[in-house]
């Protein structure tokens, strides 16, 4: 995209920024620092919108329930969020007595580590990729995996039943889900042939009538969407998947022998993993930092990714707003019959969508495929039972 | 279809979030310390003592019968019987509370002193704003913070408080026509045996107060043994 200058320097303007700072600095320790300065924009950036998402749950949870939300700390409760920082810094920190020390202290800190790490491939704009690897797609997936093992982690050693019955639903949650979730990225692997993200977002950074080629816009990415949506609530414990946590049985679930800052840290972690699996959803799907319609494409790049991945969020919010939690049981045969076979269709969707060539019968054929097998799924899956008056045999 | 439902609540919650900043008589709740919404009349949650007149001390109706210490499931409250005797809001001499203490960090707000008093004595308030500093002392309320008046009991429970005002008025012609006709027939008998019947009609109304005593001593005595 050529146009005029200013519109490159804006697109470009964090690495102009970074690079300025760097100038002042030998040539020897440049690149080191240069890296530092991304880890600690990252370190800041993602922090502040998790404020601003904290805010935005509050304020949108309370107005779906006819409820105005917080509206003291400052004008409208936009303070709100500092607040609920200051008051958790200032919180006695508790660690039972018959609690792992060592391991009930790491568990918050791997969490949190493991979910920042993740940021490192995310390309947040154009050029703006910590580490641009080729295997980042796989990275990823490493980093979002080992979230696991921090909830088991907090749930072993904190020597409660409630910690560790939710950190048990947990991991067999969080591992069944990491199933479909991985399945439903493959197909975008097998049509961009490249794990690279930034690569993934290239294939989709093109337009044809204006109108970009996101993955979202075909049969299986369409699919693929909505799969791995649910399966990224699931995997970040969002309702109505937030069974880990269930307050109504298990009181906190695996973060119930966390307070003050710790249990601060695990809140940090739940929504920086949603944003982050928010930006990963729109790099995928969504088409990264590239523009929704050709004539926006002077909109600086960055804006788009951040915008794509505030936009999740506050779906994330309103599915949050709407939907009852699930039953463990239900929970877990949604995953392995109902949303692991779709994936698994889909990658035979997405392979014929890619040897059928360049014509409408594709289009015809991938979206007949999809939306018969959905049909039969839900027919064969969800078929209701039919609850009459109940009758006693065996009574008289 | 399937998603079906997932796909009409979503359309709720919406209408809900966008419609909450267009109507306002959508938003339920009141923005507390500010706004206040009267109590509705069943609300309860301490007792108090009621008083008829001006001064506490005077018109308590409570006489220390003790019913209510004793009944009070938590045993929150604390009575200790004055020694000598007073005239009540009727006039009549009786005992009253010389210390009447209610631990309301104990109390259950169950009303059940209020079940049992015979004296419409005790009844329960409706003022939650009781958050002190001191969760001891504070909590612990004597006799002074615990008497109210009798128009305060109209105003918080206007449909009880007529009832009981309404019974207490009866009661009160019903032992005065007892008095006078005790009187009358004292006054026709002879000047010796006339004391005797005007002291029992005089009694009457504390009867129930004195068996359910008895009955309370029983059986706190049966659950010793």
């Amino acid at each position: 995209m050529i146009g005029p200058s200013w519109i490159e320097k804006a697109d470009q303007i964090f690495i102009l920024l970074k690079l300025w700072v760097i100038g002042f600095l030998p040539a020897s320790i440049r690149d080191a620092v240069g890296v530092l300065l991304c880890v600690v924009a990252i370190i800041c950036v993602f922090p502040g919108l998790f404020a601003i998402s904290v805010l935005l749950e509050r304020k949108g949870l309370g107005r779906m329930q006819n409820r105005l939300g917080p509206n003291r700390v400052g004008p409208y409760g936009i303070f709100q969020p500092v607040a609920d920082g200051i008051k958790s810094l200032t919180k006695e920190d508790l660690v039972p007595m018959s609690a792992d020390g060592a391991v009930h202290f790491l568990a918050p800190v791997f969490l949190v580590v493991v979910v920042f790490m993740g940021y490192a491939v995310l390309p947040m704009g154009r050029h703006m990729t910590l580490v641009p690897m080729d295997a980042g797609l796989l990275f990823y997936f490493a980093m979002g995996a080992s979230t696991e093992l921090s909830v088991f982690m907090a749930g072993w050693s904190s020597r409660n039943k409630y910690s560790l019955l939710g950190a048990m639903r947990a991991v067999a949650q969080m591992i069944s889900y990491e199933v479909p979730l991985l399945m439903s990225s493959v197909a975008v692997v097998m049509i961009t042939g490249s794990l690279s993200l930034e690569k993934i977002v290239e294939a989709q950074n093109q337009y044809t009538w204006g109108l970009p080629h996101w993955y979202i816009f075909t049969p299986w990415g369409f699919a693929g969407f909505v799969l791995f949506c649910i399966a990224a609530t699931a995997e970040t414990n969002r309702s109505p998947f937030d069974l880990p946590e269930g307050e109504s049985e298990l009181v906190a679930g695996y973060f119930t022998e966390y307070s003050g800052f710790k249990f601060a840290e695990f809140f940090l972690g739940e929504y920086v993993g949603m944003l982050s699996i928010s930006g990963l959803g729109a790099t995928l799907f969504l088409g990264g930092w590239s523009a929704p319609f050709a004539f926006l494409g002077w909109v600086p790049s960055w804006i788009w990714f951040f915008g794509k991945v505030m936009l999740s969020i506050c779906v994330f919010i309103w599915v949050r707003g709407t939907l009852p939690r699930l039953r463990q049981d239900q929970l877990m045969n949604f995953a392995w019959k109902f949303v692991l076979p779709l994936t698994l269709l889909n990658l035979f969707d997405a392979a014929l969508w890619r040897f059928l060539g360049e014509g409408w019968e594709r289009w015809v054929v991938c979206s007949a495929i999809l939306l018969v097998a959905y049909w039969v799924m839900a027919r064969v899956g969800f078929k209701r039972k039919h609850i009459g008056p109940r009758s006693y045999r065996y009574a008289d | 279809m399937l998603g079906e439902g997932i796909l009409k609540g979503l359309a709720e919650t919406a209408r809900n979030f966008a419609g909450s900043y267009v109507s306002a008589e959508r938003l339920t709740t009141v923005q507390y310390p500010e706004q206040r919404i009267a109590p509705i009349e069943a609300t309860r949650d301490f007792p108090f003592l009621v008083y008829d007149g001006d001064d506490w001390e005077k018109g308590l109706r409570c006489v220390a019968c003790q019913i209510c210490e004793k009944e009070c499931p938590p045993k929150c409250i604390y009575i200790v019987k004055s020694t000598d005797k007073k005239p009540d809001a009727l006039g009549k001499m009786q005992i009253y509370p010389a210390r009447f203490d209610i631990d309301i960090s104990v109390c259950m707000s169950c009303q059940i002193c209020v079940e049992v008093c015979p004296f419409e004595a005790i009844k329960m308030d409706t003022e939650f704003e009781l958050a002190t500093t001191d969760r001891f002392g504070g909590l612990l309320l004597d006799r002074e913070e615990l008497s109210k008046s009798n128009e305060h009991f109209h105003k918080i429970h206007p449909t009880e408080a007529a009832e009981v005002d309404a019974r207490l008025a009866e009661e009160k012609v019903k032992a005065d026509a007892k008095a006078k006709a005790a009187a009358e027939a004292a006054a026709a008998k002879a000047a010796g045996a006339a004391a005797k019947p005007a002291t029992v009609a005089t009694e009457t109304p504390a009867k129930p107060a004195a068996s359910g005593t008895e009955i309370a001593a029983k059986t706190t005595e049966g659950e010793k043994k």
